[in-house]
């Protein structure tokens, strides 16, 4: 319990703090991951639904083609992407420490490769809402 | 320059929580916001309470949290701060009054790390000589000046006050990285615990935060590698 007071305080305090792109880069990490793994547990869950016969396997993976999950499929692209490139950069920083001289400038390619990989991403995910049936 | 400078009090024998106060000022561009603070300390509150020594940027007394980020209150000048600033005490750290944080956990952690020369070998009767290359290896770490700025800035200090936190691995370098010491395997133990060096997460606060533009996560990451390599 208080170890999570602790941690939301640090949250509170990691918000509120003019930090500049690592701290960013961090905070979109950390949040990032946590939704990415919050999506494989999803994952696992309906895998294990196969168990059950592909009648109620099926009848889950229709929430997948939701369009508001299709939304929320967007976000875990963003995230799952951001969680790789940025994690490469923190790869090249720890082995490599006289790099950390351009920490800001590797965050700003890991988004010029994040963020345009994203938008196509994107459209494919949310195209089939609009088209029709 | 009229400046409004909104700072968050905190007075133990009063207050339950700590309140924002704010202040009207006529300041110049190059003036140090310390001299600001002492402008309202001495003559529009007296209760005001701030810790600061030397005023030039040496002692590392008067780190505080300036428009969001932390800053030595003798090195930022105001007109770098805009008409509006706002000052609260460094973050992490028990607040005794004001801007006086308890900096009693963070002086164990310097301690903790032995910020001193481990050598047994008799030296004779001369000095223990040192190549420019060898003095160059950690001459970024002897610029400290234990502000305690980057350690407050570190999310995984906030988030765990048990982290040994970037000031001490610092120190902690200074030693680990001189030819005449002779203790790095003892300090690297200590890097390598579970409050140690690992807790760093490569965030750049310290490094953003130093206001001696020490490269505190270089370092880090330097202590990391010895640690992970076996070899300083
Ligand atoms: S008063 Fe000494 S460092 Fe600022």
């Amino acid at each position: 319990m208080a170890q999570a007071v602790a941690v939301i305080r640090a949250f509170y305090k990691g918000i509120t703090y003019r930090g500049r792109e690592g701290h960013w880069a961090w905070m979109m990490h950390r949040v990032g991951g946590l939704g990415v793994l919050l999506f494989l547990a999803l994952h696992i869950f309906d895998i294990f639904l196969i168990g059950f016969g592909p009648e109620v396997f099926n009848r889950f993976l229709f929430i997948y083609h939701s369009p508001p999950f299709r939304v929320l499929i967007v976000f875990l692209i963003y995230g799952v992407l951001y969680h790789a490139l940025n994690g490469l950069r923190i790869i090249i920083i720890d082995f490599w420490p006289s790099t950390t001289r351009y920490e800001r400038q590797m965050f700003w390619v890991a988004m010029a490769i994040v963020i345009p990989v994203w938008l196509v991403a994107a459209y494919f995910t949310i195209a089939p809402i609009f088209a029709p049936h | 320059m009229r400046a409004t400078i909104k700072i968050l009090r905190f007075n133990p024998e009063v207050d339950k929580t700590s309140h924002w106060a704010e202040y009207q000022v006529d300041t110049e561009p190059n003036e140090q916001l310390l001299n600001v603070l002492h402008y309202i300390k001495w003559n529009l509150d007296g209760t005001l309470t701030l810790r600061r020594s030397c005023a030039h940027g040496i002692c590392g007394s008067d780190a505080m949290v300036v428009n969001g980020r932390n800053r030595l209150a003798c090195k930022v000048l105001m007109k770098y701060l805009g008409s509006s600033v706002t000052v609260e005490p460094i973050r992490g750290l028990r607040v005794i009054k004001d801007l006086v944080v308890d900096m009693e956990p963070f002086m164990a952690k310097y301690k903790s790390i032995m910020p001193y020369l481990i050598n047994d070998e008799d030296p004779g009767s001369r000095e223990r000589p040192q190549s420019p290359e060898e003095r160059e290896r950690f001459d970024d770490t002897t610029k400290c000046i234990l502000c305690a700025a980057c350690t407050t800035a570190c999310p995984s200090f906030w988030a765990n006050g048990e982290y040994v936190g970037p000031a001490a691995i610092v120190q902690a370098h200074r030693f680990i990285f001189d030819s005449r010491d002779r203790g790095a395997a003892e300090r690297l133990a200590v890097m390598n615990e579970w409050s140690g060096v690992w807790r760093c997460r490569t965030i750049f606060n310290c490094v953003e935060a130093c206001p001696r533009d020490i490269n505190v996560t270089k370092a880090i990451g330097e202590v990391k590698k010895a640690i992970l390599f076996d070899e300083v």
